[in-house]
C-alpha cells in the first residue's frame, strides 16, 4: 500500500506517452483483475443521450460488475460524464435531456416510472469534479444524506454513521477533533473525501465519481486512490479519469468511449497491454485525445 | 541559454530596441489610462456626494429648526364671571387670557380691543383645551389665579425662530412691531421658553401648525409598510423561486418574465390608478386605509422583489445544487434547504430596498386617498391614515410658514426612517452571510 502512495506523484505527473511502457511493465497494472469480479450491477442497453438536438451519446452498450472499480475514459467531450450521470439519472435535472435505451440496475429498469429518481440517488452516490460540501458543518455534512433520507431515528445513531463514514473515507483523524466547522474550510483534498464520506454515509450500492482528483495534488490523489480500492469491496464503483496511469492504478475494467461511442471495454489489464481497437492503442499511448 | 534568453541579455546591452520602445509606449499609455479613469470615478463620487450634500443641508438647514418650539406659561385669573363652571369649553379663554396678559403688560387697549385681538394672535387655541381642562378636572379653580402653559401660535413661533424679522416692510408680515415688542418682553421675563418639539413624535396631523405632529404619519406608513411587507416578500420570494427552479422552460414563462421585467418600469401612479380602481372601486376595501396602500405599494414592489430574488438564486452555484440533487434531496429540499439559504442575502439586500422604495412613493398614495386631512393617530389597518410622504406632500402646500419648516422636519423624519431599514438590510445581510 505504501509504496502506491508514493508512486501516484510519478504517475499523474508523467505525461501519457511514457505512460504505455511503464505501465506494462508496473507490477502494480490491473493488481486485482485477477480477483473475480462480482455479478453485473448495471447493464446499460443502447443507452442514447440527447441534449435537445444534438446526440451526446450514441447507443451504449455496457456492464459494469459489482464490487469492482470500472473506469471510463476518452478524450474531452467524448461523453464520459454524460453516460455516468444516466446511472443516477442526473441528466433528468438538466432541461431538455432525453435518455433512450434501458439501464438496468440488479434487473430493473432505472428509467422506468415507478423508479423515484430521488430514491435512486439513494442507492447511487455521486462525487464531482470539484469537490462541492455544502456550506455547513463537517457534521452535518455527512449528516444531511441519513437525514433526509430517515436512516438515522436517534442523535447517537447519527453519531455513528458521521463517524464510521468518515473512517472509511479516511478523514476521521483529521477531522475528528473539529466536527462542528465548516466544511468548506476543508483543503481541496479534504473536501473531496469529505465529500465521498457524505455519499457514503447513505449505504448506497454503486458510486459514480466523475474525475474525482483532477483539483488534486498528487499526494491528496493517492490518499483517494487508496481509498477507492478500499471502497471497492462494498462497492460497485465507476470512475472517470483523464490520467491513464489512474485508470490502471484503480481499475479493474475499462471502458473507452469516443465520440459519443463506446470503442472498447475489458479487463483493464487487456485494454492497457492489448488493447484490440486502434483508436484504444493510440487514446492510451497519447496519440491523440 | 537559449536563443530568446540571449536576445534578451543583448537588447539590455545594446540599449533601446524598437520593440522595447513599443511595448514601453504602450505601457505609458496603458498606465495613463488607468489614472484617467481612476479620476473619473473619483469625480463621479465626488459630484454625488455634493449633491448629497447640498440636499442634506438645505433640508437640514430649513427643518432643524421645527424639532424645537415655545411654550408660553401665564398666570390666568380664572374669572367665575366669564367662566361657567359646569361648561368650561364654551369659555373663551384665549381672550380673558389675553386681555389679562395686556393689561400686565401694561398696554391701553382702544374700543375695539384690537391690542387683545393681536395679543390672541400669539397665543395658540390649545391655551383654550388646557385652561378648559383644568377647571373641568378642578372646579375649585375658580376665582383663582393659577399658571396655565400653552404653544405660542405659529406666527409667533416663524418671529421666535428668526423666519419673520423686523427688517421686513410691517405691513407685509404676520407679525406687527407691537406684537414683536410683546413677545421679546414675555421671553425677556421669562414666561415664554423653548423646548424640544415633542409634540412634533407624539401628536398626529393637524389644521394648526403649532400642533401638527407626525406620529399619525410614522404610524401610518409603518402599518402601510408591514402590510407591504407581509404581502410582497413571500408572493415575490415564492414566485421568483417558481419561476427560476420548478417552472418549464418555455414560451409561456418567457411571456412571463418579460411582462415581470415590463412591471418593474411602470411608473407607479399607474399602480395607484390600479388600486383605486381594484381595491377601492371593485373590491370596497376602505379609502386611504393602511390596508389599500399596503396593497398597492405590494403590488408595486413585487417586479423588483422577483428579480432580485431571481437573480441572487442564479448566483447560486451550480455545484450546491447537484451536491444536494446528487444525495437524492427532492427538489424542494434542495431549493429550501440549500439554495434559498445561499441566496438569502441578496433576497433581504432586494427586499428592502423595494420597501425603502415603497415607503417614499407618493403618486399612489394620492390616487388611493391619501391626500386627505387625517387628524390623530391610527391604530387599524382599515382606518384612513396619513403617510409621511403624503404628509409632506398636503404639509408642503399648507399655506402657513410654519408648516415648511415641518415639511423639512418630515423629510428628515422620513429619511432617518430609510436608513433604519437600510442598516437593517446591512446588519441582515451579514448575519445570513456569517454562514459562510
Ligand atoms: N448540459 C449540456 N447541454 C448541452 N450539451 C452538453 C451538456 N453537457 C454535455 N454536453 C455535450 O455532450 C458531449 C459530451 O459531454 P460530456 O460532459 O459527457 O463529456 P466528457 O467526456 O465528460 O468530457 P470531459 O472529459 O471534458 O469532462 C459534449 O459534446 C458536450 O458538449
Ligand atoms: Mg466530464
Amino acid at each position: 500500500m505504501k509504496s502506491r502512495i508514493f508512486r501516484a506523484p510519478e504517475g499523474s505527473s508523467t505525461g501519457g506517452a511514457s505512460e504505455a511502457a511503464t505501465l506494462s511493465t508496473a507490477p502494480a497494472v490491473g493488481a486485482h483483475a485477477s480477483a473475480p469480479l462480482g455479478p453485473i450491477k448495471i447493464a446499460a442497453r443502447d443507452v442514447s443521450v440527447f441534449y435537445g438536438e444534438k446526440q451526446a451519446l450514441f447507443d451504449v452498450s455496457l456492464e459494469i460488475p459489482d464490487k469492482t472499480v470500472t473506469a471510463l475514459i476518452g478524450p474531452s467531450g467524448c461523453g464520459k460524464s454524460t453516460f455516468l450521470r444516466t446511472m443516477n439519472r442526473m441528466n433528468d435535472t438538466i432541461p431538455g435531456t432525453r435518455v433512450t435505451g434501458r439501464i438496468e440496475m440488479d434487473g430493473e429498469d432505472i428509467n422506468d416510472r415507478k423508479i423515484d429518481p430521488v430514491l435512486l440517488r439513494a442507492q447511487v452516490g455521486m462525487v464531482f469534479q470539484k469537490p462541492n460540501p455544502f456550506p455547513k458543518s463537517i457534521y452535518e455534512n455527512v449528516a444531511y444524506g441519513p437525514k433526509i433520507h430517515g436512516l438515522a431515528s436517534t442523535k447517537g445513531e447519527m453519531d455513528e454513521i458521521v463517524q464510521k463514514s468518515l473512517k472509511r473515507a479516511g478523514l476521521w483523524d483529521e477531522v475528528a477533533d473539529r466536527l462542528h466547522s465548516p466544511g468548506t474550510g476543508l483543503s481541496g483534498g479534504q473536501q473531496q473525501r469529505l465529500v465521498i464520506a457524505r455519499a457514503i454515509a447513505v449505504e448506497p450500492e454503486v458510486i459514480l465519481m466523475d474525475e474525482p482528483c483532477s483539483a488534486l495534488d498528487p499526494i491528496a490523489t493517492a490518499k483517494i486512490e487508496e481509498l477507492i480500492d478500499e471502497l471497492r469491496e462494498r462497492y460497485c464503483i465507476v470512475i472517470v479519469t483523464h490520467s491513464m496511469a489512474q485508470a490502471a492504478r484503480v481499475s479493474q475494467r475499462t471502458a473507452f468511449f469516443h465520440m459519443g461511442k463506446l470503442v472498447e471495454t475489458g479487463d483493464t489489464e487487456e485494454i492497457f497491454t492489448n488493447p484490440r481497437e486502434r483508436r484504444t492503442l493510440d487514446y492510451i499511448t497519447g496519440r491523440f485525445g | 541559454m537559449t536563443d530568446a534568453a540571449q536576445n534578451l541579455t543583448e537588447q539590455g546591452t545594446t540599449g533601446v530596441s524598437p520593440r522595447t520602445q513599443r511595448l514601453k509606449a504602450r505601457l505609458r499609455a496603458r498606465y495613463a489610462r488607468e489614472t484617467r479613469f481612476r479620476w473619473y470615478g473619483r469625480a463621479a463620487i465626488g459630484v454625488a456626494l455634493a449633491f448629497l450634500v447640498i440636499l442634506l443641508g438645505s433640508i437640514i438647514t430649513q427643518g432643524y429648526t421645527a424639532f424645537y418650539a415655545h411654550t408660553v406659561t401665564l398666570p390666568v385669573y380664572m374669572d367665575p364671571a366669564r367662566i361657567d363652571r359646569s361648561y368650561p369649553q364654551g369659555a373663551n379663554f384665549e381672550q380673558i387670557v389675553a386681555e389679562q396678559q395686556i393689561r400686565r403688560l401694561s398696554v391701553q387697549d382702544d374700543e375695539q380691543g384690537t391690542k387683545a385681538s393681536a395679543m390672541k394672535a400669539l397665543l395658540s387655541s390649545e391655551l383654550k383645551f388646557q385652561a378648559a381642562k383644568m377647571i373641568a378636572r378642578q372646579p375649585g379653580l375658580l376665582g383663582q389665579t393659577v399658571p396655565v402653559a400653552a404653544p405660542l401660535s405659529d406666527d409667533a413661533e416663524m418671529y421666535l425662530k428668526g423666519k419673520i424679522t423686523r427688517d421686513q416692510p410691517e405691513d407685509q408680515r404676520r407679525v406687527s412691531n407691537a406684537q414683536m415688542d410683546w413677545l421679546d418682553r414675555m421671553k425677556a421675563s421669562g414666561a415664554v421658553r423653548a423646548h424640544f418639539n415633542a409634540a412634533l413624535f407624539t401628536k398626529g396631523d393637524s389644521t394648526q401648525p403649532e400642533l401638527a405632529g407626525l406620529l399619525g404619519a410614522v404610524v401610518g406608513s409603518a402599518l402601510m409598510l408591514m402590510v407591504t411587507a407581509l404581502i410582497a416578500i413571500p408572493v415575490g420570494v415564492g414566485a421568483a423561486v417558481w419561476l427560476e427552479e420548478y417552472s418549464p422552460r418555455n414560451r409561456i414563462t418567457a411571456i412571463i418574465e418579460v411582462n415581470i421585467n415590463n412591471l418593474a418600469a411602470v411608473p407607479s401612479i399607474v399602480y395607484g390608478l390600479l388600486g383605486l380602481a381594484l381595491f377601492i372601486n371593485f373590491m370596497h376595501l376602505p379609502r386611504a386605509s393602511p390596508l389599500v396602500g399596503g396593497l398597492v405599494l405590494a403590488l408595486m414592489a413585487l417586479p423588483t422583489i422577483i428579480i432580485a430574488t431571481r437573480s441572487s438564486l442564479k448566483a447560486v452555484p451550480p455545484s450546491i445544487r447537484e451536491a444536494a440533487l446528487a444525495m437524492g434531496a427532492s427538489r424542494t429540499q434542495t431549493v429550501f434547504g440549500h439554495v434559498l439559504p445561499l441566496a438569502m442575502p441578496g433576497v433581504m439586500t432586494g427586499a428592502i430596498i423595494s420597501m425603502a422604495h415603497a415607503l417614499g412613493e407618493t403618486a399612489p398614495l394620492l390616487l388611493i386617498g391619501m391626500i386627505s386631512f387625517v387628524p390623530g393617530v391610527p391604530h387599524a389597518i382599515d382606518e384612513p391614515v396619513g403617510a409621511l410622504p403624503s404628509l409632506i406632500y398636503i404639509w408642503e402646500n399648507a399655506s402657513e410658514r410654519a408648516f415648511h419648516e415641518r415639511t423639512a422636519a418630515a423629510i428628515l423624519v422620513l429619511l432617518a426612517f430609510m436608513i433604519v431599514m437600510n442598516a437593517a438590510a446591512v446588519l441582515l445581510r451579514r448575519r445570513f452571510e456569517r454562514r459562510w
